[in-house]
């Protein structure tokens, strides 16, 4: 199968682009998490990609598109191994995905070491958008601070002057919090950190945030842990009492099991399903006729990051070989991007709006809808640290 | 204050599941003389079933009745096919063989209900919270999980107190070879001790899926402190895991609660949410360790096994 769609690319590719005849294929590798509970969350990037490739008829500046996935399971020696095999072994073009810092983190050197490129599609971690940034690695999403952040300046807007916080005690819910400490211009009364991953019921925090009567609670709990919080939430009967602010609790992949708990709950993204451009329209429709279910922010970000790929080799007329042309093809973003307005920092990292989105009900469905823009054209905070102009 | 006596109901609520979770643990350890670490699948188990049969059923109460009998029933099954072949060994082997049922469960239920887990709807009059002191509002589930397991707790004791089973039971936890020299029916003694004590842990299971969700491994993190409570109560008996649950319960909550504030007022903030956290949840192996110090068999070991 994939020879003949090679063999096909190939003849095609000897008649109408002469230029790129040394480049018989652009060669994608992607790794996300494929095993285990968060399996729902690299399944989602891979369908969106697919879907994305599919789209672009599998060709990209006119050469066939080869991708070859691969399952960091979670875990960071895994992932760096992955990556290796793929720069060394698969001798990819470009590398896309990564859902957690920490994996991403082992893996940055051996990419930029080989001088491959790299397109985040997710992971946050703040030093590689400051002081490890490279003209090797892009980003599609964000880095960990900066969604509490657009969720602080709109609590700021609504007026919210004390905020309870509580979180899970490891490096991103600290980054998380700590985003949302510095950025909030209110009063923090009180903040719970929990031993993660291990503990699951949160009755004596959720006790204690009550007790202080906050104006409201701001909460960053991934994975299953966002529907224990919510459904526990809800039963100590502070739904609708205390109004909760949250980042990455609720989202399309979470709202099916989160159900009434998660109603009215505020969060900020990048992205909704909801947002009015063409290229968003066509990604969420195509979504849903292709998987029946609506993409999540994780999918968008891998649906841009392959648009990105084939802008910069449609770019480069398929030519890879020239590293600075290619680079400087990325750079230029130019592609349309689902979130609408799209364009690198001199750190490579998207200069961007952040949404604020509220879970709804539509029939029988949960949705996350757009209520308000909380930044416009926002640069992370640790452009600054990246020595790249 | 209030705020105290709110972390009180809810270290409460947390030491009472812990105790149904203990006791079927206790007895099978005290008196088959089997360590099974196999119990936390059981509630696993109970949590899957309770979550299936509730949404298929569209009853609260009646999927989990059902869910009861099943996990009753699987207890049973278990015990006949795996367990019998394990009594007379060496507790190694007991470690070996249970620790491969709990690989069994996680796979099976992975099999069955996918990895994702599985949430447990609670019917709207449980799923709200209710004024219980003015200005006091607690969750109903939980103030309705500590009735359930009190009376559970009660019924417990009388029945080992006060009937001829109890009888059996307690002398089996005492003496093993003795009761069966007496002619007593040890193998379906044994049989309904252990589909009794998976019942219990199945209940606790199911109890907890609403406020946890349903999923793979969720028995493992709460079998550690199960086997604490039975180690600090004595094993084999009753009383002793029912009042170590509830000192573990109300020690963990508070404790979680408390400690990080004490904390700050000596500590940076930073560190002290750094440390608070960890000292929180050492604070019952603390306990564990007094206890042993001061009495080696536990609080109140059964009387055979001082």
């Amino acid at each position: 199968m994939r020879k003949s769609v090679l063999a096909a690319g190939a003849a095609l590719l000897l008649a109408a682009v002469p230029a790129a005849a040394q480049q018989k294929s652009v060669k994608i590798g992607f790794i996300s998490t494929f095993s285990g509970p968060t399996a729902v969350i690299g399944n989602d990037m891979r369908n969106a990609f697919e879907l994305a490739l599919d789209q672009m008829g599998r060709k990209m500046g006119g050469l066939p598109v080869e991708v070859v996935y691969e399952d960091d399971q979670q875990k960071p020696e895994v992932g760096k191994q992955k990556t290796e095999k793929m720069i060394e072994s698969d001798k990819v073009d470009f590398i896309v995905g990564y859902i957690w810092s920490n994996v991403l983190l082992a893996s940055v050197k051996p990419i930029v070491d080989s001088k491959t490129f790299l397109v985040v599609a997710n992971a946050g971690a703040t030093q590689v958008a400051g002081e490890l940034c490279s003209p090797y690695i892009f980003s599609t999403s964000w880095t960990n601070d900066q969604t509490p952040q657009a969720v602080a300046a709109y609590m700021d807007k609504k007026g919210i002057k004390t905020v309870y916080l509580i979180g899970p005690n490891y490096a991103a819910g600290k980054e998380n919090l700590g985003g949302m400490k510095t950025f909030f211009k209110g009063k923090v009364v009180g903040e719970d950190y929990t031993k993660w991953p291990d503990q699951l019921d949160f009755s004596a925090e959720l006790s204690k945030a009550r007790a202080a009567n906050p104006d409201a609670i701001y909460t960053f709990y991934p994975g299953a842990a966002g529907v224990q919080f919510l459904n526990q939430y809800a039963q100590a009967g502070m739904q609708g009492k205390i109004p909760l602010y949250s980042t990455f609790v609720v989202d399309s992949l979470s709202l099916p099991r989160q159900k009434d708990a998660a109603l009215g709950i505020m969060t900020a993204y990048q992205w909704g399903a909801d947002l009015p451009n063409d290229a968003n329209k066509k990604f969420v429709s195509g979504f849903m006729e292709k998987y029946k279910s609506e993409p999540s922010f994780y999918g968008a970000q891998a649906y841009d990051a392959a648009n990105l790929v084939a802008s910069a080799v449609a770019g480069v007329k398929g030519d890879l070989s020239k590293k600075d042309a290619v680079q400087a093809a990325l750079k230029k973003a130019d592609f349309k991007s689902v979130r609408g307005a799209f364009k690198f920092g001199n750190n490579n990292y998207p200069v961007q709006n952040f949404y604020m989105q509220e879970v709804v009900k539509d029939g029988a469905n949960y949705k996350l809808k757009t209520v308000a823009t909380a930044m416009e054209n926002a640069s992370d905070p640790h452009h600054g640290k990246c020595s790249m102009k | 204050m209030l705020l105290f006596l709110e972390q009180c109901l809810n270290g409460l609520q947390f030491g009472l599941l812990l105790f149904l979770l203990a006791a079927g643990l206790t007895l099978v350890f005290g008196i088959m003389d089997l360590v099974n670490l196999a119990h936390g699948s059981l509630y696993m188990m109970g949590a899957y079933f309770g979550a299936t049969f509730t949404a298929l059923t569209g009853s609260y109460l009646g999927g989990i009745a059902i869910a009861l009998v099943a996990t009753l029933l699987l207890g049973m099954a278990v015990e006949v096919i795996a367990m019998r072949r394990l009594y007379g060994r060496d507790h190694l082997d007991h470690v070996l063989g249970t620790f491969g049922l709990i690989l069994f469960f996680n796979e099976l239920v992975r099999l069955i209900w996918g990895p994702a887990g599985m949430n447990l709807t609670l019917p709207g009059w449980l799923n709200t919270s209710i004024e219980i002191l003015p200005g006091v509002n607690y969750s109903m589930y939980r103030l309705a999980i500590i009735v359930v397991a009190l009376g559970v707790a009660l019924g417990l004791y009388l029945v080992v107190m006060r009937t001829r089973i109890g009888m059996l039971i307690r002398a089996g936890a005492s003496n093993r070879e003795m009761t069966g020299a007496l002619g007593i029916n040890i193998k379906l003694l044994y049989t309904f001790v252990f589909g009794v004590g998976a019942a219990l842990a199945g209940l606790a299971g199911m109890m907890q899926a609403a406020i946890l969700t349903a999923q793979i491994g969720m028995g493992e993190n709460i079998l550690i402190l199960a086997f604490v409570v039975i180690i600090i109560g004595g094993i084999g008996s009753i009383r002793g895991a029912f009042i170590a649950s509830i000192f573990a319960g109300l020690i963990d909550t508070v404790g979680r609660a408390v400690i990080p504030d004490v904390l700050k007022l000596v500590l940076s903030p930073s560190a002290a949410s750094t440390a608070g956290p960890a000292l929180s949840s050492m604070l019952i192996y603390l306990l564990m360790a007094i206890v042993l110090v001061v009495r080696p068999a536990g609080l109140f070991p059964a009387p055979g096994n001082r």
